[in-house]
């Protein structure tokens, strides 16, 4: 029998890291559609960084920032009582900004494209900014909302290079199912490696199918 | 009384433009803004709306004032209390009929309007439909009557049945009026149609790069300008044939083509892509009803 641990802490952390992004995201995209400001460019920039850089990249930095060894990471630790290096918060931290851009980048397209007259109409209504936001234009990009969550969702299961330099590889704290197929690889348990990679496999296939269904409007039939 | 005295420098598609308005609306009018796409006319209504921030100037409604580059005073759009009709008519589409009008009220006080309003504007049976499944006409209805929810003292209307053939232009341009009387708005109107116009307003104002050129009853700037028995239309060339001794010229006025002949004399000195104007004596012309 295979061990479960690192399988359901992949999806712990999934879940997490998914939850904290979507209330982070829509703000934050709010912004970037808005905004005129000056730092746009760079923000925007910095929010799609973890597209093209290494995840070992990220991983290292987070790793030096977090280290106890350090001005931020001894603060934490002292005041805070925060252990972020080689814990589940730390795991936590790093994927939300690793998996960052894949929430934020539908839910700007989305709202970018609503027509400008929706919101115009609400605030002539007088509805002010946030519950324009809330009524109007998030329940209107529905769609984007699901895509951010599934690819945030999935891009988190699909993690590697990070959480094995932030969180170590500590059984049932942060050896997660990624790390563990290449650990039994390693170990030369193809079996083991080959159940992990199956499920993990199929179920990323199904919610990645569950998407294109949904916005594709193939499942409409079934809901009328 | 509606009071504006603004300024804005408009980027649009053909370069820079400075609009330019001192106008004064009296209360309860119902005041037609005319003039070539581009001339500044949705952004006047923009810039009363609180949408668009105009450069300097004043805008004050009933003595209250809304905008004073001056002493800094920018009244939001939210609190100007303004209906608005867009052009695209802006519904929720994750709303029904119903709670896209509920949507606009504040509180349970505009249920109450919201009800008459749906019956007004007859919509009773659409009421539970989603927009998207509605027909031109019938969005326009919605968006009017949800402009009217929270009791606006000013309506802005842009080009509001622009879209929709005439039969159906002709119902909504009594809502209109019925509801410009009924609840003594001050209605502000962007339109092209000139016999709308005449039908709706009584006031005109004529808009050409951002500056006010005419202002008047419709009669003053429509009707009256020249009786004098022929018809007169202007439009562009679009061909130039010769046909033996004569030419024909092909003429596009508004949305007909136009066959004229033409003499040597007349074609010399045109060419495709002119504006012409076409005159005919008007003794015996033929009339008949279009349905």
């Amino acid at each position: 029998m295979i061990d479960w641990k690192p399988l359901i802490l992949t999806f712990e952390l999934a879940v997490v890291t998914t939850a904290i992004l979507l209330l982070v995201s829509i703000p934050l995209a709010y912004w970037l559609v808005a905004s005129r400001s000056r730092l746009k460019p760079v923000i925007e920039t910095l929010v799609s960084m973890p597209l093209v850089l290494p995840p070992t990249v990220l991983g290292f930095y987070f790793l030096v920032a977090f280290s106890p060894g350090n001005a931020f990471g001894s603060w934490l630790n002292e005041w805070l009582g925060i252990k972020l290096v080689f814990s589940f918060t730390g795991l936590v931290i790093a994927s939300v900004l690793y998996s960052l851009p894949f929430m934020v980048h539908p839910i700007q397209s989305g709202l970018s494209g609503l027509p400008p007259s929706l919101t115009e109409a609400a605030y002539v209504m007088g509805k002010s900014t946030f519950t324009t936001l809330l009524k109007v234009q998030l329940p209107n990009i529905k769609a984007s909302l699901l895509t951010g969550i599934v690819l945030a969702f999935a891009h988190t299961i699909g993690e590697f290079g990070v959480v094995l330099m932030i969180g170590g590889n500590i059984p049932g704290k942060t050896k997660v199912a990624s790390i563990a197929i290449y650990d039994e690889v390693e170990a030369l348990n193809y079996g083991v490696a080959n159940v992990y990679s199956l499920i993990l496999f199929c179920l990323t296939f199904f919610i990645l199918l569950t998407v294109y269904l949904v916005n594709g409007g193939y499942l409409k039939r079934f809901w009328k | 009384m509606i009071e504006l005295d603004i300024r804005k420098r408009l980027h649009t598609a053909g370069g820079d433009m400075n609009l330019q308005l001192q106008l004064d609306i009296a209360d309860g009018a119902l005041l037609t803004l005319y003039g070539p796409s581009g001339a500044g006319k949705t952004s006047t209504l923009r810039l009363l709306a609180g949408l668009m921030k105009p450069d300097n100037g004043t805008i004050t409604v009933d003595g209250e004032t809304w905008f004073d580059s001056g002493k800094k005073i920018d009244l939001a759009p939210q609190r100007r209390q303004i209906g608005y009709v867009f052009q695209d008519y802006a519904l929720f589409p994750n709303m029904t009929v119903r709670q896209n009008l509920e949507f606009a009220g504040k509180k349970d006080q505009d249920k109450k309007m919201v009800s008459e309003l749906i019956e007004i504007m007859e919509l009773g049976e659409l009421q539970g439909r989603k927009p998207a499944t509605l027909s031109g006409g019938q969005q326009q209805r919605v968006a009017l009557a949800r402009a009217l929810v929270q009791r606006p003292r000013i309506l802005l209307l842009d080009e509001p049945l622009a879209a929709l053939d005439i039969k159906i232009r002709l119902k909504l341009q009594d809502h209109i009026l019925s509801a410009h009387r009924e609840y003594g708005l001050t209605t502000i109107l962007i339109s092209h149609d000139i016999g709308e116009i005449v039908r709706l307003s009584d006031r005109v104002c004529m808009l050409a790069e951002g500056q006010i050129t005419r202002q008047g009853t419709p009669s003053e700037i429509f009707i009256n300008r020249r009786i004098s028995g022929k018809f007169k239309f202007t439009g562009e060339v679009i061909r130039i044939e010769q046909q033996e001794v004569v030419y024909i010229v092909t003429v596009l006025i508004q949305n007909s083509m136009v066959k004229v002949i033409a003499q040597d004399s007349e074609v010399e000195g045109l060419q495709v892509g002119d504006q012409v104007m076409v005159a005919s004596k008007a003794f015996n012309p033929i009339i008949y009803k279009i349905e």
